[in-house]
């Protein structure tokens, strides 16, 4: 004890004495610990992903997603989640000001019903829908009667997708908005710009790393839902299969080379997802005095 | 002073924002969900209570919270000790590890739940090495816990992380030069310091759990009585065009996950802080994020 303990990367620790901290043996056992947990949970299922893709070659792999069915559920996967980001995005940011930007009576409960559908299981926010606009639904007969179909139809994937990604843009927003204030605005407003060019020149570039982290975060999770997509869905093949529901599909049909095949496109969007993410948090912890002012209305950790 | 509803202010658009927001928010969340109360305010207390008290459905329940509370328990021990790793020490891989805890929330369910069920089942990387222990992990309640450990792991790590990175050092070193051994430091310096954050953690990961779907169907082999969550309970009953039966149990979990949600809401209340807590379901943001 007392000798100084020497760190691979000496830029991030500062010097510790020994006083405060663990003995090098109870700390490397520690850190085996925590690396073999997190191997065994993450990095070993991504590693099946893509070695069960590949097992049977390239060749393979690529036959699998020209295949036409995987190929129409890519496309629905991509629409559902283009309009989900999109509608979300509106309303984030709609919400994001009225929230941000004013004080008003309720304003507490507001927030709390935006976080509701996270608290929402999956297959509960399918069968609301389903129980809405499903034939034994309250619309049911209505929309039956107009011959218009909602519910194992395109429509309802994509508010099944808007459901659960619903919170998404909007909770990124709002702590961001608060904490920059009024002032910018208020400036901008009493030098005779209009509303629309204060929102589009102060505020939107004042929110725009959040609302890119926000619209990842709701694109990996729009193209990935799975439980509320199915209740919907009603698995027609090439036709309202998502990518995740035809995964499903091949696998309960032993087809494991073609459904982790699909599944490796998934897991490759959730890496990129977590690449952008970690650059907009290197990003912002590169600008300290910024990152100051953004969580300054967080309160105390 | 008379009722205000809103603080005066020059910026504009609070009415057209406003609107629109709670326009949206009734559409798309409110009506829905409410829809599904008045359907079951349709059925009579006895058809209620046969579809929610059912002996399958009770056994649903038992294993949907039974195998949510031990992942969750799993997620507070690991996600601890995972937070104080990445925080305090320094090894290589570190920064890898550390954007790969998130995988969880960027992983389709069903993405996770077929390599989980590929590693786990009886021919699996894992699998085929429990096989002759006699421990049977897929098609199993341990596949279930497996699965939802899975799901639930990044928020007690990404909850207790950045108190951890925000704590006084000066604490410890006061601790430590008042003549507290490492142990007493930890368990009665940061321990305390850090129990909240875990405490929202682990609320949060039970929440997930408890409705998770994607990850638990493939690996849970789906025995009504034995391996069958209540979600999939929820879509059985709905193939089977038993609208009825579906909404009551639908009921019983969105009563749950309203529960859960103010208690993690009111979490952070309890323990004093003010900070307004990231809610079931999804990733709290570290507050190095918001740029």
């Amino acid at each position: 004890m007392g000798t100084a303990i020497t760190f691979r990367n000496p830029a991030i620790v500062t010097p510790k004495i020994a006083a405060t901290t663990e003995s090098p043996l109870v700390r490397r056992l520690l850190t085996g610990i925590a690396v073999i947990f997190l191997s065994l949970f993450l990095l070993l299922p991504l590693v099946m992903v893509f070695s069960s893709a590949l097992a049977k070659g390239f060749a393979v792999y690529t036959a699998s997603l020209r295949e036409p069915d995987a190929w129409a559920a890519i496309r629905l996967t991509l629409l559902a989640a283009a309009i989900a980001v999109a509608a979300n995005v509106v309303f984030g940011v709609a919400a994001a000001w009225a929230i941000g930007k004013f004080d008003f009576f309720g304003k507490s409960i507001l927030i709390t019903l935006i976080d509701l559908p996270f608290a929402v299981s999956p297959v509960v926010s399918g069968l609301i829908y389903v129980l809405l606009f499903g034939l034994q639904g309250v619309l049911g007969p209505w929309l039956a009667a107009h011959d218009i179909k909602i519910i194992f139809a395109v429509p309802g994937i994509v508010l099944a997708t808007i459901f659960v990604t619903f919170p998404f843009v909007a909770r990124e927003l709002i702590p961001l908005i608060e904490a920059q204030g009024n002032e910018e605005e208020e400036a901008a407003l009493t030098l005779g710009a209009s509303g629309w060019q204060t929102f589009f020149r102060v505020t939107l570039p004042n929110l725009k790393w959040g609302l890119l982290y926000g619209v990842i975060l709701c694109n990996a999770r729009a193209m990935g839902e799975f439980g509320a997509v199915s209740v919907v869905s009603g698995h027609i093949r090439g036709r309202t299969n998502t990518m995740p529901l035809h995964i499903e599909i091949l696998y309960n049909e032993y087809q494991f080379v073609p459904a982790f095949a699909v599944a490796s496109l998934l897991a490759l969007l959730a890496l990129l997802t977590l690449f952008v993410k970690s650059g907009i948090e290197w990003r912002s912890r590169q600008q300290p005095a910024e990152m100051e002012a953004a969580t300054a209305g967080k309160g105390p950790a | 002073m008379a009722f205000t509803f809103k603080q005066r202010s020059i910026l504009p658009g609070f009415g057209l924002s406003l609107g629109f927001t709670v326009f949206y928010l009734c559409l798309i969340v409110l009506i829905p969900l409410s829809v599904t109360f008045l359907k079951t305010a349709s059925l009579t207390w006895s058809q209620f209570w046969h579809a929610v008290a059912a002996p399958r459905a009770l056994a649903s329940y038992r294993l949907s919270f039974g195998a949510s509370l031990i992942a969750a328990s799993i997620n507070l021990v690991f996600g601890l000790l995972v937070a104080w790793v990445l925080v305090r020490y320094s090894f290589p891989g570190r920064r890898l590890l550390d954007s790969l805890v998130d995988l969880p929330f960027a992983l389709p369910t069903a993405v996770a739940g077929i390599a989980l069920t590929a590693i786990y089942s009886p021919q699996g990387w894992i699998g085929h090495l429990l096989q002759p222990l006699g421990i049977k992990s897929a098609y199993s309640p341990l596949g279930v816990v497996i699965a939802l450990t899975f799901t639930g792991l990044p928020f007690v790590v990404r909850t207790v992380q950045p108190v951890l990175e925000d704590l006084d050092k000066e604490i410890e070193e006061a601790a430590a030069s008042l003549g507290a051994d490492r142990w007493q430091t930890i368990s009665r310096v940061l321990f305390p310091a850090l129990m909240p954050a875990a405490v929202t953690g682990f609320a949060m990961a039970f929440a997930r759990a408890v409705g998770e779907y994607g990850s638990v169907v493939f690996i849970s082999g789906n025995m009504p009585m034995r391996t069958e969550i209540t979600p999939l309970l929820i879509i059985t009953k709905l193939e089977q065009y038993d609208y009825a039966g579906a909404t009551a149990i639908a009921v019983v979990m969105l009563l749950a996950s309203f529960v859960l949600l103010l208690t993690i809401n009111l979490l952070p209340v309890w323990s004093g802080r003010r900070e307004r807590s990231a809610t079931a379901g999804e990733i709290g943001t570290p507050a190095a994020v918001r740029a």
